[in-house]
């Protein structure tokens, strides 16, 4: 006998605050992807020299002192922007509500690089002396700083802490957050991902090594998921993080409802360090549709993770096609195309994006793609303009990773 | 440099280590702590720049005279009246 699932069971977003490299809230964010408008800028970065990046421009002293920002991080600076614009947007009484029973689930790719270039750059200064060495380094650097500095902002006491996941990081934190409504390990969460990767020169010299960083006279076309021209990707920093609550929390006070977390999945490759797997990718998917009791076809949008290097696009390509090869009712499209792939914060920033769709019945595009790679074509790509499609019930967001993590979220109208 | 310059530099640290501050009122014979929000991070911040402007090591022991700009000032006036303001 199958169990329905009760309300208490059903874990909804109910809140969305995020910064991108094209906008700072949902609705600019939402109207930046609509219109085409990239977030890539031209970017100098030590030792690397320039290149480009997707930069976001929020207000830091919105919710933080000017001795705040110099004392923590960038990503812990974006966690707690997004978290204060989560929270407001909830409409929840932040003042009633019993800070004991919130929890902080933040995805990151990775966390301290930043601190550590910034600190041995500083030592080189000295002659190599480590007594220059900050005592902020530790507490900078500490893998859970960011969701820590969202508790220390908000007066948070229930559980936080982040989610190590490589580029599924976004995903991972949504999930994170959705297990632990479950399990009433909190009431409350704020879940999701961040990145402050552009601040590390080692990314960049890293993907260049690889062969894997664009570049493109015009910094707006150099991220081109799917085009025969694509060169590799684009380093953005961002986060959005969402407010998750159980169903029967957010009906009793009325709040509005983005959409209801109904599937997930999570997976390993076991094949490489890098390259990721079309066979486990596709398995995640099918997963995440299983676990929701759903088939391809009723999928409107797949929000896809591809980075736009040559390889990760066509494998990525090879596992949709395996699953929705045959939906006649899917669209497909692609956020980085827009803001460059924002790491830790792609998963959870690559959905919001998509989540105004329920109510604007638009699939936003795929930009940049002057020439579809033909190992790329799929049934339902949505290229360069966006596209009205008839009343959308579900998204399914990926995001991949190195070391080969998988993810799939799918969210339902609600 | 002088007491004068000494406070300067001081200051100049101040700003950096409390941007939120303001510094113009501030009381060289109160302790910084009863006039701004320093905790024992900003402290050791003091001490941090001291060491990266002007290679001054302070001990331990003596970060007790960091209490306010007039001890301050009084503990670093030996240990930098050789050296030029910039």
């Amino acid at each position: 006998m199958i169990r329905s699932i009760q309300d208490d069971e059903r874990i909804v977003i109910t809140g969305v605050g995020l910064t991108a490299p094209n906008g700072d809230s949902l609705s600019d964010y939402r109207q930046a992807l609509l219109a085409g408008r990239s977030g890539v800028e031209p970017y100098h970065i030590r030792y690397v020299g320039d290149t480009l990046a997707g930069v976001c421009h929020y207000d830091e002293l919105r919710y933080q002192s000017r001795k705040d920002v110099r004392r923590g991080t960038r990503a812990g600076s974006v966690a707690i922007y997004c978290a204060q614009e989560a929270v407001r947007d909830s409409g929840i009484d932040w003042e009633k509500t019993d800070r004991d029973q919130v929890g902080v689930y933040i995805g990151v790719t990775e966390h301290g690089n930043v601190e550590t270039e910034n600190e041995i750059y500083e030592i080189t200064q000295f002659n190599y002396d480590t007594k220059v060495w900050s005592h902020h380094h530790n507490p900078r650097t500490v893998a859970n700083n960011p969701a820590g500095e969202v508790t220390l902002n908000l007066g948070i006491t229930g559980p936080h802490y982040t989610i190590g996941a490589a580029c599924a990081a976004g995903n991972a934190g949504l999930i994170q957050g959705a297990q632990m409504l479950m399990l009433h390990e909190c009431d409350f969460a704020i879940a999701g991902g961040v990145s402050e990767s552009i601040r590390t020169f080692g990314i960049f010299a890293g993907f260049a090594s690889q062969g894997a960083l664009a570049n493109h006279a015009d910094p707006a076309k150099a991220s081109r998921p799917f085009d025969r021209a694509r060169n590799g990707i684009v380093v953005s920093e961002g986060g959005c993080l969402y407010t998750l609550e159980r169903y029967s929390d957010a009906d009793r006070r009325g709040a509005k409802i983005y959409g209801e977390l109904v599937g997930y999945s999570m997976t390993s490759d076991a094949t490489d360090f890098v390259l990721p797997n079309p066979v486990q990718q596709s398995r995640c998917m099918e997963q995440a549709l299983r676990r929701a009791g759903l088939n391809a076809e009723d999928i409107d949008i797949v929000s896809t993770h591809a980075t736009a290097t040559p390889s990760g696009d066509v494998q990525e390509c090879a596992a949709l096609r395996q699953v929705f090869g045959n939906s006649k009712r899917t669209h497909i499209n692609n956020t980085k195309s827009f803001i460059g792939h924002a790491m830790g914060a792609a998963g959870s920033l690559e959905l919001a994006g998509n989540l105004p769709s329920f109510n604007d019945r638009v699939c936003h595009a795929t930009i940049n793609v002057d020439e579809l790679d033909p190992e790329c074509e799929l049934p339902g790509l949505v290229l360069n303009d966006p596209q009205e499609i008839d009343q959308p019930t579900y998204i399914l967001n990926n995001s991949f990773g190195m070391l080969g993590i998988n993810s799939a979220v799918i969210i339902k109208r609600v | 440099m002088t007491q004068s310059d000494i406070r300067e530099e001081v200051l100049d640290i101040l700003r950096d280590i409390a941007p939120d501050e303001d510094l113009t009122q501030l009381k060289d014979n109160q302790s910084f702590r009863e006039q701004m929000e320093l905790d024992s991070m900003d402290f050791l911040d003091i001490v941090m720049e001291l060491r990266k402007r002007h290679r001054i090591q302070i001990p331990e022991d003596d970060y007790v005279n960091l209490r306010s700009m007039d001890s301050t000032v009084a503990y670093l006036e030996p240990l930098m009246k050789n050296i030029e303001r910039v």
